[in-house]
C-alpha cells in the first residue's frame, strides 16, 4: 500500500513555501505596524526565519545564545513591561527544553508571549529522533492559558502569526521546516478558535479533520476516495482553543471521523477529537499520526511512509472509519 | 613524555583519514556538519588511538572508559572515528543520516554500540558524565569519564549547573574537553554571546583548567596525562581548534557551521586534504 506522497496541484506563478517563511513575513510586517513587537531567539535566527527582522530591525532583536530556559523567561519579563515579544526557536528545545519555565513565567503566569516552534514534526527528516519534535501540541495544549495553533501552509502561518500578534494572551504557534502545498489561498479566512471546511460533500460518508501540513495529505487521499465514498476535509488550524461545535457539526453529518497530524497519537489533536467525541457524539474513528515511537533520520517522503502519515494511510483508515460505521 | 614520534606521526595519519571519511560521508548524506567535525578530528584520533582504555571488539566492556559527545551534531567525526578504530565497517559511513541507518543524524546510543549516549540538542552531556563519574567513584571502578563539548554550547545553563556540582563533588575522574572553535550558528561566539574569560569561569567554579593547541597531538596526550595526575579537582582541557582545519575554504567561515560540501566541492577538498597529509604537524612546531 505506501505510496508516494504526491504533492498538490500548484498554481503555476506560485512557488511552494514552508510554514516558518509565513513567519517570517508576518514578523516583517508587524515590525513595521507595531512597535512593540521584538524577537529573541537562541542562536538560530537563518532557520527560524526572523534574520530578516534582525536586519531589519536590529534594536529590537535580542540574541540570547543557546539558552531556551533563558528565552523563554526572559520573554516573560519583556511582556511584562508592555513588549510583544517573539521567542523562536526548534520546537524540541523551545518548548521542549523550557517547558518550565513557560508554563510557570508565561501561561500562569499569563504574560502575552508568543512562542514560535519550529522544525516540528517527523518531517524535518535526516536530523533524525533529537530534533523530530512529535509531543510540543500535547504539552502545549495541556497549559491553561495557552493558545496553540499549527498552520496547515506558508499563507496560514502568515495570517496565524499576525493573529498571535493581536491576541491578547500567551500564543504557540508551530512551524515545518519542509515547504508543502498550499491548501488554503490569500483570501481564506483565518479566525482564531475557528476550524475551516476545505473540501465539502452533499451527502458526506467520512469527516477528515486535519491540522498543520498534513491537511495536504489529506486532500490528497480525499481525491483518492472521491469514486467510493463522500468525504469531508476539515482543517483545524487551532488546537487550542478547539473548534468543537466546527468538530461535531461535520463529524455529525458524516457519522464517522478520521484525525490527521504530525505527532504523538496519544495526548495530540487526535485525543483531544476523541475526548470531544466521546463526550458528545460517539461514533467510529480512526486516528492517523505517530503511535508511541520516537522518529529517525530519513527523507521527509520516506518518514511519512514509515510512520503512516501519507495520503495512502489516511485514505486506508478513512475506508476503515467508513466500513466500521456501515458494519455497525 | 606520553606519546612518541611515531604514535604521534599514527594518529595524524589517522587523522587525516577521518577529515577525508567526514567530507564523503557528508556529500552522500546530503546534510549535516562540516566545520565542526573536522576541527575536532585531531582531538578525536588522539582518543581513539592513544588516550581512551577501550577495546572496539566489545563496545560494552564494563570497564572501557566512557566519552560522552554532549555537542551531537559534529558526530560524524565520531563515526568516522569509530569506523577507522575497528567498531564498524568504514564503507557504512556512507549510510550517514539516511532511513534504516545506525549513524542517525544526530548520535543514538539504542542504534549504535559504544555511542554512551544520545545527544544533539546541546548542554546536557557534562551532566550526564557527572552522573558516570559519581557513579564510578562510588563503587571503586578505575575508568574515566571524558566529556566532549562545544564552545557555543557554553551558552546553556545546564553546563553551568553540572561544572558547578563537578567542581563541588570534586570528580577528578572526569575530564571535559571544549571545542574552542570560536563559531556557532549566528556568528562568532564572542558577538553570539561572550564566553570570555572562559578560563577564570571554570577555576571559579572549582575545575583546573588548561589551555591546549587542539591540533598539536602531543599537546593533547600531554594534557590528558596531567589531568589524569590530579586528584583534588576535575580539569577542563580548552582544545583551541580552527573550524574546518585542513580545508582552507572552510577554516574559519562559521557559515560552514552546518552545511555539507557538494560533490564537487568535494573532489577539491578530498584533494587538499590528501597533500596536507604529514604537513599538519609542521605548522604547530
Ligand atoms: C538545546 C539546543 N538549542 C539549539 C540547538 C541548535 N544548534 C545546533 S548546533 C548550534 C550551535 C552551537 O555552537 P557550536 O556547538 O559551538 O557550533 P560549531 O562550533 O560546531 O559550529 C545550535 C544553536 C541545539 N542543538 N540544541
Ligand atoms: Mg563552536
Amino acid at each position: 500500500m505506501p505510496q508516494r506522497n504526491v504533492p498538490l496541484r500548484k498554481h503555476k506563478d506560485e512557488k511552494e513555501r514552508a510554514t516558518r517563511d509565513g513567519f517570517g513575513d508576518a514578523l516583517l510586517s508587524l515590525g513595521e505596524s507595531d512597535p512593540r513587537v521584538i524577537v529573541l531567539c537562541a542562536d538560530l535566527a537563518e532557520s527560524t526565519r526572523t534574520l530578516a527582522f534582525k536586519e531589519k530591525y536590529p534594536d529590537r532583536y535580542i540574541e540570547v545564545g543557546v539558552a531556551e530556559q533563558n528565552l523563554a523567561a526572559l520573554a516573560s519579563g519583556f511582556a511584562a513591561m508592555g513588549k510583544v515579544p517573539f521567542v523562536a526557536s526548534y520546537a524540541a528545545f523551545s518548548p521542549g527544553r523550557n517547558y518550565e519555565q513557560i508554563r510557570t513565567t508565561i501561561a500562569l503566569n499569563r504574560q502575552k508571549v508568543i512562542i514560535a516552534g519550529m522544525h516540528a514534526g517527523i518531517s524535518v527528516g535526516p536530523d533524525g529522533a533529537t530534533h523530530q519534535m512529535l509531543e510540543d501540541l500535547g504539552l502545549m495544549c495541556m497549559l491553561p492559558n495557552m493558545t496553540v495553533i499549527n498552520p496547515a501552509d506558508a499563507l496560514e502561518a502568515r495570517k496565524a502569526t499576525l493573529a498571535a500578534a493581536m491576541h491578547d494572551g500567551p500564543v504557540y504557534l508551530r512551524f515545518s521546516r519542509e515547504t508543502s502545498p498550499n491548501v488554503t489561498t490569500e483570501r481564506t479566512p483565518f479566525v482564531l478558535g475557528k476550524a475551516n471546511l476545505l473540501l465539502d460533500a452533499a451527502k458526506p460518508d467520512v469527516a477528515i479533520v486535519a491540522t498543520g501540513t498534513l491537511v495536504s495529505q489529506a486532500l490528497i487521499a480525499a481525491k483518492a476516495l472521491a469514486n467510493d465514498f463522500a468525504v469531508t476535509v476539515l482543517n483545524v488550524h487551532t488546537l487550542k482553543p478547539l473548534d468543537i461545535p466546527g468538530i461535531l457539526k461535520q463529524a455529525e453529518r458524516a457519522g464517522a471521523v478520521v484525525t490527521v497530524e504530525e505527532h504523538q497519537l496519544r495526548g495530540g489533536f487526535g485525543s483531544a477529537v476523541a475526548q470531544c467525541l466521546g463526550t458528545f457524539a460517539p461514533m467510529p474513528l480512526e486516528l492517523v499520526g505517530v503511535s508511541d515511537r520516537f522518529g529517525q533520520s530519513g527523507t521527509p517522503s520516506e518518514l511519512l511512509t514509515e510512520y503512516g502519515l501519507s495520503a495512502a494511510y489516511i485514505a486506508a483508515a478513512a475506508r476503515k472509519a467508513y466500513h466500521r460505521k456501515r458494519d455497525a | 613524555m606520553s606519546v612518541t614520534d611515531a604514535q604521534v606521526l599514527r594518529i595524524e595519519t589517522m587523522a587525516a583519514k577521518i577529515r577525508a571519511s567526514i567530507i564523503e560521508m557528508l556529500v552522500a548524506a546530503g546534510s549535516g556538519h562540516t566545520a565542526g567535525p573536522l576541527g575536532m578530528a585531531d582531538v578525536f584520533a588522539a582518543f581513539y588511538f592513544h588516550i581512551l582504555n577501550h577495546n572496539p571488539k566489545k563496545p560494552e566492556w564494563k570497564d572501557r572508559d566512557r566519552l560522552v559527545l554532549s555537542n551531537g551534531h559534529i558526530v560524524p567525526v565520531r563515526y568516522a572515528t569509530m569506523a577507522h578504530a575497528g567498531y564498524f565497517p568504514v564503507k557504512e559511513l556512507l549510510t550517514l543520516r539516511k532511513f534504516g541507518s545506525r549513524l542517525q543524524g544526530h548520535p543514538e546510543r539504542t542504534r549504535l554500540p559504544g555511542l554512551e549516549t544520545t545527544s544533539g540538542p546541546l548542554g546536557s552531556g557534562l551532566s550526564q558524565a557527572a552522573g558516570m563519574a559519581y557513579a564510578a567513584r562510588m563503587d571503586n571502578q578505575k575508568m574515566r569519564v571524558y566529556c566532549f563539548m562545544s564552545d557555543g554550547e557554553q551558552d546553556a545553563g545546564n553546563i553551568w549547573e553540572a561544572a558547578m556540582f563537578v567542581g563541588a563533588n570534586r570528580l577528578s575522574n572526569l575530564t571535559a574537553i571544549i571545542d574552542r572553535n570560536n563559531i556557532q550558528i549566528n556568528g562568532m561566539t564572542e558577538s553570539v554571546m561572550p564566553l570570555e574569560p572562559l578560563r577564570s569561569k571554570y577555576q571559579a567554579f572549582g575545575w583546573h583548567v588548561l589551555d591546549v593547541d587542539g591540533h598539536n597531538i602531543e599537546a593533547i596526550c600531554d594534557a590528558v596525562d596531567e589531568a589524569k595526575a590530579i586528584y583534588e579537582k576535575p580539569t577542563v582541557i580548552i582544545a583551541h581548534t580552527i573550524p574546518g582545519k585542513g580545508v582552507s575554504e572552510i577554516e574559519f567561515d562559521y557559515r560552514w557551521h552546518g552545511k555539507p560540501p557538494s560533490a564537487q566541492e568535494a573532489a577539491v577538498f578530498l584533494r587538499e586534504l590528501r597533500s596536507l597529509r604529514g604537513k599538519v604537524r609542521g605548522e604547530h612546531e
